[in-house]
C-alpha cells in the first residue's frame, strides 16, 4: 500500500461517507418508516381479523417474503416503464424496500402484539376503550418494547440491503466506491473502504440501539 | 338492575366439540345489592361474571342493565361497559403506564372528564386507598395487594354503577388479602352495586346480601349469607361447606 492509495482512500473516504449520509442513510430511514407503518397495518388487520383485508396481506407478505429483492428492484425500475410507469432510482429502492420491511416486520410486529397477555385488552374494554383506542394507548406500545430487537436488526440489515439500489443505478455507497476505483482500478482498497463505511453506520446504529434499551427498561 | 334471562355459554373445544359452560341460568340482581358467588372451579361463575359485560359473548339469553338488553344485536357495548367495572383475579393494570396514567386513560380518552378533573378524581380516591405516594411509580414496581387496590380504583375512575370481581384476592399472598377485602367493604358500605366471585367465605358471610352456590353451569343454591352457610340445602352445597370453611 504506497502513498498514491493512502491519499485516494483519504480523499475518497468523504465522498463515500457523504454517499451514505446523502442516499444511503435517507433510504433506510424513509423505507424503515413506511415500511414499519405498512407493518403495523399488515399485524393489526390479521390481529384484528379485519375481513377480506386479513387475507390480501398475507398473499402481499407470502409475494414479498418469497421473492429476491433484487428481482423487485428490477421490476419496478426496468420493468414497470414498458408498462407506462417510471420512477426514478431513489423512488423505485424506496418503494420496493419499503413493501420488504413491512412483509418482514409484520410478523416481528404481530408476533410482539400476540405476547402482551389478553387482559391487558380485556382491562381496556371494562374501563369502556374500544379495541383500537386500546391497541393505540396499551397494547402497541407494550409490543413495541418486545419489538425492538428484532426490529433493530431489521433495520441494520436494511442499512446494508441498501446497496443493492446499485444495481437500479442508485448512487448510494457501493456505486460511488465503484466508479473512483473503475478509474483508478483500486478495486481491492475501495470496495474494502465501502465495506469500512457500511461497518461504521451499522456500529452506531447497534450503540444507539443498547442506549434506547437501556431507556427502555427503565421507564418500567 | 341487571336481569339475566336463560343465559346459556358454550365453549368450542380444539377437538371441535362443545362443552356447556352455563346453562340456562335466570337471575335478577338489584341496585345495591352485594351478590357473592362461590363454587367448585369449573362451575362457569367466572364465565357467568364474564357474560355480565360481555367479555364472553353469551352462546343464548339475554341480559338486560337498566331495562336495555345489552345482548341485542346493535348496542354500544362500549357504553355500556362504561358504567360496569371489573377487577381481575391478575389485577391487569396497564404495565406500560405509570398508576396515575392507568387511573385517567379512560376517563380522558373517552372524554368523560378533563385531564385536570380526572387527576383530581384519581388523586381523592388514590387517597382514600393510601397509595397517593405511587401515583407515578410503574405498576411493576408494585405488590399484589397496592395492584388490585389500585385496579379497583381504576374502575371507580370511572364512576361505575355495578362492580364485578373475578376472584380478585386469589393471585394474592396471604398477608395482603385484607387490605383488599379493606377497599371491598368500604366500597360496600357506601352502596355501590357488587357482584363478587370468591373463594374468600369471611367476606361472603359478613358483605355479601346473597350468596349464590354454583355448580356445573346453574345456580344450585341461593340464600342470604346465615341460611346459606348455616343450612345449607343440597348435599353438593354441603360437601363443598365442609371442604372449604
Amino acid at each position: 500500500m504506497n502513498e498514491r492509495i493512502i491519499n485516494e482512500l483519504i480523499e475518497s473516504f468523504g465522498k463515500l461517507f457523504l454517499a451514505g449520509l446523502k442516499v444511503s442513510l435517507p433510504l433506510t430511514i424513509a423505507s424503515f418508516s413506511a415500511g414499519l407503518i405498512i407493518a403495523f397495518l399488515v399485524a393489526l388487520a390479521q390481529i384484528a381479523k379485519v375481513p377480506v383485508l386479513r387475507h390480501l396481506v398475507r398473499v402481499y407478505v407470502w409475494i414479498i417474503r418469497c421473492t429476491p429483492m433484487i428481482v423487485q428492484l428490477f421490476i419496478v425500475y426496468f420493468g414497470l416503464p414498458s408498462i407506462g410507469i417510471k420512477f426514478n432510482s431513489f423512488v423505485s429502492a424506496w418503494l420496493v424496500m419499503s413493501l420488504s420491511v413491512g412483509a418482514y416486520c409484520s410478523e416481528t410486529v404481530r408476533a410482539a402484539i400476540q405476547s402482551v397477555p389478553v387482559g391487558q385488552l380485556e382491562a381496556c374494554y371494562c374501563d369502556g376503550l374500544t379495541f383500537w383506542q386500546g391497541m393505540m394507548h396499551v397494547i402497541v406500545p407494550q409490543a413495541l418494547r418486545t419489538a425492538f430487537p428484532p426490529l433493530s436488526n431489521s433495520i441494520i440489515g436494511l442499512v446494508k440491503d441498501t446497496s443493492l439500489a446499485y444495481s437500479v443505478a442508485l448512487v448510494e455507497i457501493l456505486a460511488t466506491a465503484q466508479r473512483i476505483a473503475a478509474r483508478t482500478y483500486d478495486y481491492f482498497w475501495l470496495y474494502l473502504e465501502a465495506g469500512l463505511i457500511y461497518l461504521i453506520i451499522c456500529s452506531v446504529l447497534t450503540v444507539i440501539q443498547s442506549r434506547a434499551e437501556a431507556a427502555l427498561e427503565r421507564r418500567r | 338492575m341487571i336481569s339475566v334471562k336463560n343465559l346459556t355459554k358454550d365453549y368450542t373445544k380444539a377437538d371441535g366439540n362443545h362443552i356447556r359452560v352455563i346453562e340456562g341460568l335466570n337471575y335478577e340482581i338489584e341496585k345495591g345489592e352485594k351478590i357473592v358467588i362461590v363454587g367448585p372451579s369449573g362451575s362457569g361463575k367466572s364465565t357467568f361474571l364474564r357474560c355480565l359485560n360481555l367479555l364472553e359473548r353469551p352462546t343464548a339469553g339475554q341480559i338486560f342493565f337498566d331495562g336495555e338488553e345489552i345482548t341485542a344485536k346493535g348496542t354500544d357495548i362500549n357504553k355500556v361497559r362504561q358504567r360496569m367495572g371489573m377487577v381481575f383475579q391478575n389485577f391487569n393494570l396497564f404495565n406500560n403506564l405509570t398508576v396515575m396514567q392507568n387511573l385517567t386513560l379512560a376517563p380522558v380518552k373517552l372524554k368523560i372528564m378533563s385531564e385536570k378533573e380526572a387527576k383530581e378524581k384519581a388523586t381523592e380516591l388514590l387517597k382514600r386507598v393510601n397509595l397517593l405516594e405511587k401515583a407515578d411509580v410503574y405498576p411493576a414496581s408494585l405488590s399484589g395487594g397496592q395492584k388490585q387496590r389500585i385496579a379497583i380504583v381504576r374502575s371507580l375512575c370511572m364512576n361505575p354503577e355495578v362492580m364485578l370481581f373475578d376472584e380478585p384476592t386469589s393471585a394474592l399472598d396471604p398477608e395482603m388479602v385484607g387490605e383488599v377485602l379493606d377497599v371491598m367493604k368500604q366500597l360496600a358500605e357506601d352502596g355501590m352495586t357488587m357482584v363478587v366471585v370468591t373463594h374468600e367465605m369471611g367476606f361472603a358471610r359478613e358483605v355479601a346480601t346473597k350468596v349464590l352456590f354454583m355448580d356445573e353451569g346453574i345456580i344450585l343454591e341461593e340464600n342470604t349469607p346465615e341460611e346459606f352457610f348455616e343450612h345449607p340445602r343440597t348435599k353438593r352445597l354441603q360437601d363443598f361447606l365442609s371442604k372449604v370453611l
